[in-house]
């Protein structure tokens, strides 16, 4: 008696899941290849190289089609024994937001609907530099610097420990070997996790698709890095990979007109990042949060 | 074959009837199910348009990047765990009343866990790339992130309260005794599942160092209690009803046991609550700075002011009313009661919750968010959808309960067929 | 043709100072800033008779307005008095303006430290690999006349969340 109620509950479960994967099929038939190709698209760096090669031809063609442009998507990866490290000299910052746009330039960055900054200066009042509360985002003065501020440049922090890899419920963000914290935008299913657990707000979310000018569009991209992405998938600062992995600077470190910005291998004794790590007062933001970031303020004066 | 055709015969009989059931009802009954199908499929409509869009069509934003739909996530999570508040009574106390309406409170604890989970689907940018977070199909990030646990456990515990009711419902339709060695472990795990949602959804804010509102050690048994708060005051108003539009028996003295542990869970959250808002100001850090947008307006944004203060009334009040014996005794106090709760707790761990996490942000910047017409509406359509899912599955189970659908009667309709097949087939022998 | 030759082996020199912390980048100087049509001054200068009473300029050169340390100093005490094309140190070595930095390193001791390491001042282009790294003079930033940094307008500030007045 008791299997025979167990073959009839279980009748009726698989009967009803059957009914519910047939009706699903008319709107599977409905995608094209490509559409289905792209949902079924693996994590990057579970592709294989044969894998990698075809998605990024498919990638190519698209955004050739979309911009106009031919363009060329690195997969370089991570050159050994190199660790990134990038320093800010505070005395200097004026807050003239040259970085801001050249980031925005050079990434691929949404212009408007959403409007995506990778690097957001904060104009704080002398005399404090840890409570971010009082800090000014939209300040609009005439010239900079102002008298009696001083200007913090916060940009995603490339940490060692971070939190915001921690808390992907898909493994979508992760720590290359050479620190940085890249984003798999193909992965990523939106759920914002990671930009609620990151204590610098170094991530910014594709609210939509993202309006990128054509002939502003930035054809040297990394897969990883600065492709132009879709909506409703999380992007941050990436050290500008497409350019560091060919050993030149980021963009934010030669756009800034007062030689603020400093980059370079932590793990290379003489780059000039050591060199200010072993002689400048440097200091993190929020270190007490252990994430070990990578990002290092200083004073000169 | 003659089993399987047997079978097959009883489970259409089966599928039939409970087609007949949902289908068939009182005046009452059409207009609140059309209404509430009216509303879902308006939900709908407001989701297609924001999935079209992008999530731009809400009005979160970098700074204050989850909103209304992770603010009721919050709040169902809640209301589902709180049906093991009838469970632990009925099956380890063996407390008689309430063991027959312990099948329709996890009924409610499954359409909340589906309300929920419809909630954080709305909330996901990529909904297409959903089986990214399935184990071994896509790359879920367990154990490390508290979100891929919430998806383990909120399934498991989904999956429990659909087992559960409808093993016990399908034995009462064939009219036998549920094999409680076998089901029995499973209500008992029930118990500690249902504490285990609420935790791992209340550690996947806990834990964030970057949200000083949130990272707070007693932000778990502020959810279980108010938790226990809210769930049963919604399952006491839904049983009064049933036991107006039903056979179902449903005794007063059941109903003011529950209310008499849900007094305990409100003085827990009032006591939480005032420990939490010692410690905040009596400290006086910068982390005092959402708080202070909560109860009082930071630097000139208040919205959440009104709301908060409301709430807090409600929940006094409310305490008071279950605290006393007499008005706890009486239904229309009580009611009153179970309606201040359950609108006080959904405004304290609903938006009172989520969105002062986000303000200020980590640079310190302050956007006041406001759900918009999108939003609202695909909350509400989500809502209907899960009371709808609840009215129907109560249509189903409560003539099971009372005997009225059950195996006899489909045995007794075949057995007059079969006599009147007999009586026509004069020269075939009778058996 | 001269400048050129000039050039050339000055980058070589460099090449090889900068070789330790390079890793085979190729260094190059930016151009210094110089004054449109003005070089080389000797054009003028050789002619001139030199008068090296300190006093404010009211024939030429009445766009420089001198705020660099003049109540000590003024014009000939960086220029040489007798060779215009070129700078003169303390020991009265003679330098090109594509080596000012040793000029303003007399005084500026601790910044021209760090600036030869790279940590003041701005580089850009490649820090590593087979590329070319472009370092900047100080005169590129700092106007040796008036070196104080100029304001700048900043670029407008982001967005407001949608658009809400803070």
């Amino acid at each position: 008696m008791k299997d025979r109620n167990w073959t009839r509950r279980e009748f009726l479960r698989k009967a009803s899941l059957a009914a519910l994967a047939g009706s699903s099929l008319p709107l599977l038939s409905s995608c094209t290849k490509e559409e289905v190709e792209d949902f079924l698209q693996k994590r990057f760096v579970e592709m294989t190289p044969e894998e990698k090669t075809r998605v990024i031809a498919k990638l190519e063609k698209r955004y050739e089609q979309r911009y106009g442009k031919k363009f060329q998507i690195s997969t370089q990866e991570a050159p050994p024994d190199t660790v990134w490290g990038y320093g800010l000299e505070l005395s200097r910052c004026i807050g003239c937001r040259r970085c801001v746009y050249a980031c925005v330039k050079e990434n691929n960055n949404s212009r408007h609907d959403p409007q995506l900054q990778w690097i957001r200066v904060l104009r704080l009042k002398r005399g404090n530099l840890i409570n971010l509360e009082d800090s000014e985002h939209f300040y609009d003065p005439d010239l900079v610097p102002e008298p009696g501020f001083l200007y913090l440049p916060v940009q995603c922090q490339q940490c060692e420990n971070p939190p915001c890899v921690k808390v992907c419920p898909v493994h979508a963000t992760w720590k290359e070997p050479d620190g940085i914290v890249v984003v798999d935008y193909n992965w990523c299913i939106g759920c914002r996790y990671c930009i609620a657990a990151c204590p610098y707000k170094g991530r910014v979310f594709n609210w939509a698709d993202p309006n990128i000018p054509k002939e502003e569009v930035n054809p040297a991209v990394h897969y990883l890095g600065n492709r132009p992405r879709m909506k409703c998938a999380v992007d941050k600062c990436t050290f500008c990979i497409q350019r560091v992995r060919q050993g030149r600077y980021p963009a934010c470190v030669e756009a800034c007109p007062t030689g603020t910005r400093k980059f370079g291998n932590l793990l290379d004794p003489n780059s000039e990042i050591r060199y200010i790590i072993d002689r400048k007062r440097v200091f993190r933001l929020k270190e007490d949060l252990n994430t070990e970031s990578k990002f290092y303020y200083f004073f000169e004066s | 074959m003659e089993a399987l055709g047997g079978i097959l015969k009883e489970t259409w009989h089966f599928y039939r009837r409970t087609l007949l059931l949902v289908l068939k009802g009182n005046r009452a009954y059409y207009a609140w199910c059309l209404s509430l199908l009216a509303i879902t499929i308006i939900g709908f409509l407001f989701y297609l348009k924001q999935h079209d869009q992008g999530l731009i069509a809400t009005k979160m934003t970098d700074q204050v990047s989850w909103g209304l739909y992770i603010a009721n996530f919050t709040y169902l999570v809640g209301m589902a765990a709180a049906a093991v508040l009838l469970v632990i009574p009925s099956y380890i106390y063996q407390f008689k009343p309430i063991k027959e309406i312990v099948v329709l409170g996890e009924l409610f604890a499954a359409s909340s866990i589906v309300m929920a989970i419809l909630f954080v689907m709305v909330d996901l940018g990529r909904l297409d790339r959903f089986w990214h977070m399935i184990p071994f199909i896509g790359s879920m990030n367990f154990p490390q992130s508290l979100l891929a646990w919430d998806v383990v456990v909120l399934n498991g515990y989904l999956f429990l309260n659909l087992l559960i009711p409808f093993y016990l419902l399908v034995k009462f339709y064939y009219r036998q005794e549920p094999n409680w060695r076998f089901i029995l472990p499973f209500i008992l795990l029930s118990v500690p599942w249902a504490v285990a949602i609420h935790t791992v959804t209340a550690f996947l804010y806990n834990g964030l160092a970057a949200r000083p509102f949130w990272n707070s050690s007693i932000l778990a048994p502020r959810f279980l209690a108010s938790a226990f708060c809210s769930g049963p005051a919604i399952i006491l108003i839904i049983f009064q009803i049933i036991r107006r539009v039903s056979l179902i028996k449903i005794e007063d003295h059941a109903l003011f046991k529950i209310a008499e542990l849900m007094a305990y869970a409100m003085f827990v959250i009032l006591y939480l609550l005032t420990a939490e808002i010692y410690k905040e100001y009596y400290s006086d850090t910068v982390h005092l700075a959402p708080f202070r947008y909560l109860f009082e307006g930071l630097h000139g944004h208040h919205y959440l002011v009104a709301w908060i203060w409301s709430a807090m009334a409600m929940n006094v009040v409310a305490f008071f009313i279950f605290l006393v014996p007499k008005t706890r005794r009486r239904l229309s106090t009580l009611n009153l009661g179970c309606v201040l709760i359950i609108i006080g707790v959904w405004i304290e761990k609903g938006p009172g919750f989520v969105i002062p996490g986000f303000i200020p942000d980590p640079l310190g910047e302050i956007y006041e968010y406001v759900p918009n017409l999108v939003e609202l509406m695909v909350s509400f359509g989500i809502w209907a959808a899960g009371f709808l899912m609840f009215t129907l599955l109560l249509k189903v189970a409560i003539p099971i309960e009372t005997g009225a659908f059950s195996h006899v009667t489909y045995m007794e309709g075949v057995f007059r067929r079969e006599e009147e097949d007999q009586a026509w087939r004069i020269d075939r022998p009778i058996k | 043709m001269e400048r050129r030759v000039c050039g050339l082996t000055f980058v070589l020199l460099l090449v090889g100072f900068f070789a330790s912390a390079a890793h085979g980048v190729v260094e190059e100087v930016a151009p210094p800033p110089m004054t449109e049509g003005l070089f080389p001054c000797s054009n003028c200068h050789a002619s001139m008779e030199t008068n090296r009473t300190k006093r404010e300029l009211k024939e030429e050169h009445t766009d420089i307005k001198l705020h660099h340390a003049e109540t000590m100093r003024w014009c000939l005490d960086c220029h040489d008095a007798k060779n215009r094309d070129k700078l003169r140190l303390y020991n009265n070595e003679l330098i090109d303006f594509k080596e000012s930095y040793r000029l303003c390193g007399e005084c500026h001791g601790n910044l021209y430290k760090s600036w030869r390491v790279g940590i003041h001042g701005k580089r850009t282009g490649s820090f590593a690999g087979a590329g070319k790294r472009t370092y900047y003079l100080c005169a590129s930033c700092h106007d040796p006349h008036a070196p104080k940094f100029k304001s700048l307008k900043p670029e407008p500030p982001p967005d407001r969340p949608r658009g809400k007045p803070l």
